[in-house]
């Protein structure tokens, strides 16, 4: 299950209405509780795909390695990812999937139709490796409260 | 020198966010890394001996590729942080 609050599932929603007809991407930090990834606060990238915006993402790894060096600063870590389908399905692509190799985090997508945000789907990379990976649905939990800053 | 680990590869590495040790170079360094964790290895390269695709190598906020390589020179302060790729996107036949 991926647990998030409200409002960084509003900020990631937003991101794909910010940079519709293009998709956006992020990275989601928090903590793994079990079975759970719980996202702490969701982290805008830039899409260096502007060959293709609008139906391709990437995330530069070496924004990864900042975010990832400040996430563990405050004890973050990074539990997934978030990415917007302009004027399509909130589901994973062959794209998508071939993509994928961060085996035990969440992908999240928003399908973003003519510029609002409508559904928001998240997605299990299972597996042991490249051989047998695999998305899985998964739930998301929603916390109304307002997230507690780190600091607190 | 320390080697974050990502999310994806903890598992083969005793369950470690990070591993310390020494060595001189970047390419010392992940052997010594899947030397003392041999379930990393086909995780992180091909039979070929060659870092799979997807796998970036950072020293410190540099990409080994622009720098030495495998040939990189570590110093005992340095981080290097293993980064599979992340990208994606739709495409015109949606999979469910």
């Amino acid at each position: 299950m991926l647990k998030i609050s409200q409002s960084d599932l509003d900020a990631l929603r937003k991101h794909g209405e910010d940079t519709y007809p293009h998709e956006c991407c992020g990275v989601l930090m928090g903590r793994f509780d079990g079975d759970d990834r719980v996202v702490e606060s969701a982290v805008r990238c830039g899409n260096t795909r502007d060959d293709s915006p609008q139906d391709r993402y990437h995330i530069a790894p070496g924004e990864l390695v900042r975010i990832q060096r400040e996430g563990r600063a405050q004890g973050l870590d990074i539990v997934g990812f978030y990415h917007s389908h302009p004027d399509h399905p909130a589901q994973w692509s062959q794209t998508d999937f071939a993509e994928a190799h961060w085996i035990g985090c969440s992908y999240v997508i928003t399908s973003v139709e003519g510029g609002k945000a409508t559904v928001t789907n998240a997605f299990l990379l299972a597996g042991d490796g490249e051989e047998n990976k695999r998305f899985e649905d998964e739930k998301i939990s929603v916390n109304q409260a307002a997230p507690v800053s780190p600091a607190s | 020198m320390k080697i974050l680990i990502p999310t994806p590869l903890r598992p083969y590495a005793a369950k470690s966010d990070s591993v310390e040790l020494s060595a001189e170079t970047v390419g010392q360094a992940l052997s010594q890394l899947t030397s003392a964790h041999p379930d990393l290895r086909r995780h992180l390269f091909t039979d070929e001996g060659k870092l799979r695709s997807f796998v970036n190598v950072y020293l410190n906020d540099e990409d080994i590729r622009f720098l030495s390589k495998e040939n990189t020179p570590v110093l005992d302060t340095d981080t290097i942080s293993i980064i599979p790729s992340i990208a994606g996107g739709c495409c015109c036949c949606p999979c469910l």
